[in-house]
């Protein structure tokens, strides 16, 4: 960071000059993205999907922003105003489409992201809080989400709406008060889908800003990398740009092709047919599910379907459903190995894999009916997801043997120990 | 080791087998293999067949509007699927439309212009229940969107009336289909052979009728399909070299490095 135009960088445009001089932008750019950000020189592309997720981001508010523009939040209006947009609107299909995409590939990318956190021990002092803020973000992209699903109007958003905001009412005492509060009535109605809209729309923008303390955290020791060790030497960075600003545009080309091909010849395949019959308060939908990214939580929120002592089955599953996701908020402590990547662990390395299938697992039994054999394995796979996180990571980090860790970033073939003569 | 590899692998492809399995792959109601047709507008290329849409608007118009709705559509989206703009004007004027209030304070009826959507057989869904023995004829704009593999789950409803089998017991009133979930449907068989005379000779068997309105119905569900597939060609050859062109740029900057 510029302290001030005594350490300013000179700059041979006069314009950008005297910009630079009152206000210093153009050096805290180049210490971000630019010459100026030393970035590890071993970075893979799992690395790219940082920036997918900030472009895809972008790529939904933008979309969303147009939507807004012919969207109607009325209950007797909403899905006839969708209709409109896929009909009249010029290129609304494409607008429409790609936002509720845009939406399934964001999650992708977010949560490859976050295996790929969880895979190299990103989450690791220093970067503890830069993984806490991630799991903010990733919050915030959950509820987002769920409250865009509801403004269709369709089935499927109505009755998601009303199981969601149900589980509320699991809550002792106060539940059913938070949920008529949360509804604005009795029901799921017009006031909901109005509070909806209007949380749909700030909410990115809230994102938006948590982001920014992510790439603040994020700056202050620089990206981990593969190797898990940190930088020693000048010759284990590179500068960000051009190395990995051209790195990440090719990435962001292979993410469009992706999105692109989903958006024009599978636009609907992510989402659920029932969406496209209007809203019905009288008529329950044989099966009603979440969209595929919430699927692996709601089968958590299901697993569970007998009391214990005087906790009620659906209090239980409502608990564990946001334990899930509450537990990486401490990943970094029960996580006791010192070692970083995966790559060194040959213990952790299994089970990473191990817990990568649980969820798709339950992602699995999340879009199928609770029944026979399904709901023991639900069961099993919601047990396993707890036991990774609080008894094997904290167990793991002291019975595994690490293999020894390279020298250097730049001299990863020297697979000898660290007290080798490598300064 | 080498066990906990087969689990591992096992787990892997099991998962991936599970989310293969996700919603938007097709399976009808109860594990029913539905009847699969070639459609005009399959593929990444696939288009309208206009002749066969034109045919299917016959069939909706004659036999299918008796009792449903199409909302979403209006009779200048017709044009659409060939019909000439005079054409269109002179269907539209077919219809008797409510308009209105006038000055008067009164609605009043007019001859239907290009601009109106579609009449409904019913004025409200109490009516429309009233009129069909408590059942709803569900609007049919966004039809083939609507339920799984929709063309194809239109095209085998319309095939699948049959005789129930012996130990079925059909409520009174219902009709057995075989691809309809719980195969009870209020719907009576609604084609029969040559129940419309199409101008262009085509036979109106009940395949053939079938087939055609799936193909009008995927039209009103989905009128931009074509557009969005022209496009998507574009779209997908620019980013083919974009990427191409950035991965080289990408390789020549790298080149110092690696």
């Amino acid at each position: 960071m510029s302290a001030g135009p005594s350490s300013s960088p000179q700059y041979s445009n006069p314009v950008v000059r005297w910009i630079e001089y009152r206000m210093p932008i153009f050096s805290t750019l180049d210490n971000f993205v630019g010459g100026s950000y030393p970035t590890p020189r071993n970075l893979s592309y799992w690395w790219n999907f940082g920036s997918l997720a900030g472009i895809a981001l972008t790529l939904q508010i933008l979309t969303g922003i147009v939507l807004a523009m012919h969207y109607t939040p009325h209950v007797d209006f909403a899905f006839a105003s969708v209709e409109h947009i896929m009909r009249d609107v010029n290129f609304g299909w494409l607008l429409r489409y790609a936002h509720a995409n845009g939406a399934s590939m964001f999650f992708i990318v977010v949560y490859i992201h976050i295996f790929r956190g969880l895979y190299y021990g990103s989450y690791k002092a220093p970067r503890e809080l830069l993984w806490m803020i991630g799991v903010v973000i990733l919050i915030l992209m959950m509820a987002t989400a769920f409250m865009g699903y509801v403004l269709p109007w369709g089935q499927m958003s109505f009755w998601g709406a009303t199981v969601i905001t149900n589980l509320f009412s699991a809550i002792p005492l106060v539940g059913e008060g938070i949920v008529t509060w949360l509804w604005g009535g009795y029901a799921v109605d017009n006031p909901t889908l109005n509070r909806f809209y209007s949380l749909h729309f700030l909410m990115p923008f809230l994102i938006a800003g948590v982001v920014v303390f992510h790439i603040i955290a994020l700056h202050q020791f620089g990206s981990n990398n593969p190797l898990g060790i940190d930088k020693k030497s000048p010759k284990d960075s590179i500068p960000f740009h051009p190395y990995y600003t051209i790195k990440d545009l090719f990435g962001l080309a292979v993410f469009f092709l992706v999105f692109a091909g989903f958006v024009f010849y599978f636009p609907n395949m992510l989402g659920h047919p029932d969406n496209y019959i209007e809203a019905n308060p009288l008529s329950t939908p044989a099966h009603i599910v979440p969209e595929w990214y919430f699927l692996p939580f709601y089968a958590i929120l299901r697993a569970i379907t007998f009391d214990i002592w005087f906790l009620p089955a659906k209090l239980i599953g409502v608990i564990l459903m946001f334990g899930s996701i509450l537990v990486l908020f401490f990943l970094p402590w029960l996580d006791t190995s010192p070692v970083r990547s995966a790559r060194f662990r040959p213990l952790y390395k299994i089970f990473f894999w191990v817990l990568l299938a649980d969820c798709f697992m339950l992602g699995y039994l999340g879009s199928q009916t609770p029944e026979g054999s399904r709901a023991v394995f639900a069961l099993i796979g919601t047990l396993y997801y707890f036991f990774h996180f609080l008894i094997l990571l904290p167990l793991l980090g002291k019975l595994e043997t690490p293999k020894p860790l390279p020298a250097s970033i730049s001299e990863p073939v020297l697979r000898t120990p660290l007290a080798s003569p490598a300064e | 080791m080498t066990r906990t590899k087969h689990l591992l692998a096992a787990a892997v492809i099991g998962a991936a087998l599970g989310a293969a399995a996700l919603p938007g792959s097709a399976t009808a109601a109860e594990g029913v293999e539905l009847l699969e047709h070639r459609w005009s507008f399959d593929g990444l290329f696939g288009t309208f067949d206009r002749a066969a849409a034109q045919r299917g608007f016959q069939v909706y118009r004659e036999v299918c509007s008796a009792c449903h709705s199409l909302k979403y559509v209006s009779f200048r989206n017709l044009a659409a699927l060939g019909f000439s703009e005079e054409q269109v004007q002179a269907l539209a004027e077919e219809y008797t439309v409510q308009d209105g209030p006038n000055d008067q304070g009164e609605m009043f009826e007019r001859p239907g212009k290009a601009s109106d959507r579609l009449p409904s057989p019913y004025p409200n869904p109490e009516a429309a229940r009233v009129a069909n023995n408590g059942a709803l004829p569900p609007d049919l704009s966004l039809i083939t969107k609507a339920r799984e593999d929709g063309p194809n789950y239109l095209y085998s409803l319309l095939n699948g009336y049959e005789e129930p089998p012996a130990e079925f017991q059909l409520a009174d009133g219902m009709n057995y289909n075989a691809y309809f979930p719980g195969h009870q449907i209020a719907m009576p068989q609604p084609l029969s052979p040559d129940q419309v005379t199409y101008a262009d000779g085509s036979t109106a068997s009940v395949e053939q009728m079938s087939s055609d309105v799936a193909t009008f119905l995927t039209w009103a569900a989905e009128p931009q399909l074509e557009a969005r597939k022209a496009t998507g060609l574009k779209v997908m050859l620019f980013l083919i070299v974009l990427t191409g062109l950035l991965y080289a740029t990408k390789r020549r900057v790298w080149a110092d490095v690696h």
